[in-house]
């Protein structure tokens, strides 16, 4: 008998006895108790637990955030989808330090290695201080927010919640997902955590309040 | 006979590979308790996380309607197996990914290697997964040719210090940072030969060590925390990155994941994704998890497979007593707050699975008569930490009781020396069958207040059982008259008038 059809019956025998399924009890916090203020503060507050840097602007103000944080970078890369208009600076116009990653023009990961990258971000948990990205044209692919050791990730307000359940039905589970809380750390030695292990090591949040 | 009995019953099968105590738990633990350095590591890195557990939980007003709710949703995955993995089969297969099944440890070997075959490649990296831990994946491969490089912190220090893990969720938990600077030291090419004890720099040696491997591998190896079957998607959680490495750059990735692992829906990911941070690391949210739903064009591996696990799974979930030790998500909070594996650690156990959730999983997906797993299941004071902190409420306590009566059935009427319990109880039967035999006992009593001495305490009793409950603590001495004797003296001969007074 094929593997498949002979665990499938072991399956069947070992639950003959026909168990029930119960309903599933949801009487866990669905729905937000938190005004969004709270919530936008309590996001920042996990997210500088987590060692992550995080600046609150205006829209007005995000280009010249941006360049501020890729001050002292020799190289970033944007995703293909990420508005024009974040990077309408003096010091990001025209910037030849610019990559950009696009179908049809992949960077290679030796192109990506220890440099930065501006990404969007589809819905953040202020609860756990967790950023979900999707893969939609302003966050890219997996790889331009991972192997680059900066991460420059931009919350747009209208897209933070408080809870968990409030942020799944934002997201399309079957786009490759990406939850970041904080930048890669390790708590392997004695339970001490330590930041900044594969992933970038450094990330910096911009939340920009009237997006 | 049950009504809904269907099909032909048949005999469970039974798991392989890392799954048994190679020694009774008892001898290993004499040996293992004998390590101070250990015990030390241990009692430090346990503190400190149940510490944490302990804060990040209480956080949370509605902890116990989560534990609720995914205590429930696994029961109902468990009643439901057949009709969900063909769910999940379906999803996964229309967007590309290839699922392959395997009965038991070395079907699963083969396949993986397979399918490194055919990338043509001698070289994998691993994401940390207790699957292909189970099933002695690294072992087997390496046997054949092929390297895999484990590349989460603890399993590396564990890899390079030719070690085995200790512990579900942090398996160098047993090794403290000085003995780790000494495996870098001893193990990794081009380390700073002034490397410190800092964990930061640690940290950093593993990533500079790592990295090249990260950017050139063909193929990774995972395993998976969930499935959910209406999507076809698959997840793993993890801290480092290292993960999001191995599921993103490889060209292929092959995942080894046990067939109780899915979840019906996408969005009982909101139940499990509060529970198993919470509960593992005793963080809010660890800092990477990624989810992919077979192949996704130009992003990530293009070869993506499944190989779905059972090896002794469905033997575990035939045992009507024992099944919800399926529900496990392995977090580790019961290690963590278990006084015996505080004590003992990991390795004592043999088995992948240490500590409370180990001692009912290996024996229930062996069978109560593998090898020493039957001695597992008398690892445990029966405290109850372990229940109370399991996020989807797996009894422990009870289905160890449970397997403790399998394991005295297994050995009924088989022909063997009597134990000293064994005469102890015939002792006691012969005593307590009859006041006579019990009065006569009693005049032994004063006995016992001469062996206790002037401190009226008796330090030492013969035997083995005896002996050893008496090594660690004291008997205070008998009385010199028995109840019974004094109730005779006071009240006569012990009857009494229907007012309840004596006579």
């Amino acid at each position: 008998m094929e593997a498949r059809e002979e665990i499938l019956g072991r399956i069947r025998s070992a639950i003959s006895d026909g168990p029930a399924a119960p309903e599933v009890p949801r009487a866990y916090r669905r729905t937000a108790d938190l005004e969004p203020n709270q919530v936008l503060e309590m996001l920042v507050d996990r997210l500088e637990d987590y060692k992550a840097t995080v600046d609150r602007v205006q829209a007005a103000d995000l280009p010249r955030t941006i360049a501020g944080l890729l001050a002292q970078a020799t190289s970033y890369v944007v995703p293909h989808g990420l508005p024009a208009e974040w990077l309408d600076h003096d010091t990001l116009r025209a910037d030849d330090r610019r990559l950009t990653d696009a179908p049809g023009s992949r960077l290679t990961v030796e192109q990506l290695d220890g440099i930065s990258v501006v990404t969007s971000s589809a819905v953040s948990i202020a609860e756990s201080g967790t950023i979900i990205l999707d893969g939609s044209p302003a966050q890219g692919r997996r790889a331009i927010s991972l192997v680059p050791d900066h991460h420059v990730c931009v919350v747009p307000a209208s897209s933070i919640v408080q809870l968990l359940p409030e942020a799944l039905p934002r997201i399309d589970p079957t786009h490759p997902l990406t939850w970041i809380s904080g930048p890669s750390a390790t708590s392997d030695i004695e339970l001490e955590r330590v930041e900044g292990v594969h992933g970038p090591r450094n990330l910096d949040v911009i939340i920009v309040t009237d997006l | 006979m049950s009504q809904v009995f269907v099909g032909m019953p048949t005999l469970p099968a039974h798991g392989s590979g890392n799954l048994f105590a190679t020694e009774s738990f008892p001898e290993a633990a004499h040996h293992e308790l004998r390590n101070g350095q250990l015990r030390s590591n241990l009692r430090h890195a346990t503190t400190s996380i149940r510490e944490k557990r302990a804060h990040v939980v209480g956080e949370l007003p509605d902890w116990e309607d989560l534990r609720s709710a995914g205590s429930a949703t696994k029961e109902a995955v468990m009643a439901g197996l057949p009709a969900l993995l063909e769910q999940f089969e379906a999803n996964f297969t229309a967007r590309g990914g290839i699922i392959h099944w395997a009965r038991d440890a070395a079907e699963a070997n083969r396949i993986v290697e397979s399918l490194i075959r055919e990338q043509d490649t001698d070289e994998v990296v691993k994401v940390k997964s207790m699957a292909t831990q189970e099933i002695g994946l690294n072992e087997y491969l390496e046997d054949r040719g092929i390297h895999a490089f484990e590349t989460d912190l603890a399993e590396l220090i564990v890899q390079l210090g030719h070690d085995k893990p200790s512990h579900i969720l942090v398996p160098a938990i047993h090794k403290n940072r000085s003995q780790i600077r000494d495996i870098f030291l001893k193990e990794m090419q081009d380390v700073d030969p002034n490397l410190s004890n800092d964990p930061r720099e640690l940290a950093m040696a593993a990533r500079a060590h790592l990295r090249r491997k990260f950017l050139s591998a063909k193929v990774a190896i995972s395993g998976a925390n969930f499935a959910l079957a209406d999507t076809g998607t698959l997840g793993v959680v993890e801290s480092e990155g290292n993960g999001r490495m191995c599921l993103t750059l490889p060209e292929t990735l092959i995942t080894v994941m046990g067939i109780e692992k899915l979840l019906p829906h996408a969005e009982d990911l909101e139940v499990f994704m509060q529970l198993l941070p919470r509960s593992s690391t005793g963080e809010r949210m660890n800092p990477y998890t990624s989810f992919w739903t077979g192949v996704t064009e130009d992003d990530g591996p293009q070869n993506v497979h499944l190989v779905l696990l059972d090896n002794g799974r469905t033997a575990a979930l035939a045992d009507v007593h024992g099944r919800s030790a399926l529900h496990c998500i392995r977090c580790s909070a019961c290690m963590n707050v278990c006084p015996v594996y505080e004590r003992t650690g990991g390795h004592a156990y043999g088995s992948t699975y240490p500590g409370p959730i180990g001692a009912i999983l290996s024996p229930l997906m062996t069978g109560i008569q593998a090898e020493e797993n039957n001695s597992l299941p008398y690892a445990s004071s029966l405290c109850g930490a372990c229940y109370d902190v399991c996020p989807v409420k797996i009894n422990i306590p009870e289905i160890l009781v449970h397997l403790r009566g399998e394991d005295v059935d297994a050995r009924r009427g088989k022909p063997r020396l009597p134990s000293e319990m064994d005469l102890m109880m015939k002792g006691v039967q012969w005593a307590f069958s009859s006041g006579a035999r019990l009065g006569l006992l009693e005049k032994a009593l004063p006995l016992g207040k001469l062996a206790a001495g002037p401190d009226k305490k008796i330090k030492r009793l013969p035997g083995h059982l005896a002996g050893g409950w008496t090594s660690s603590r004291d008997i205070p001495a008998p009385p010199t008259q028995s109840f019974r004797d004094w109730w005779a003296k006071e009240h006569g001969n012990g009857t009494t008038d229907s007012s309840g007074k004596a006579k």
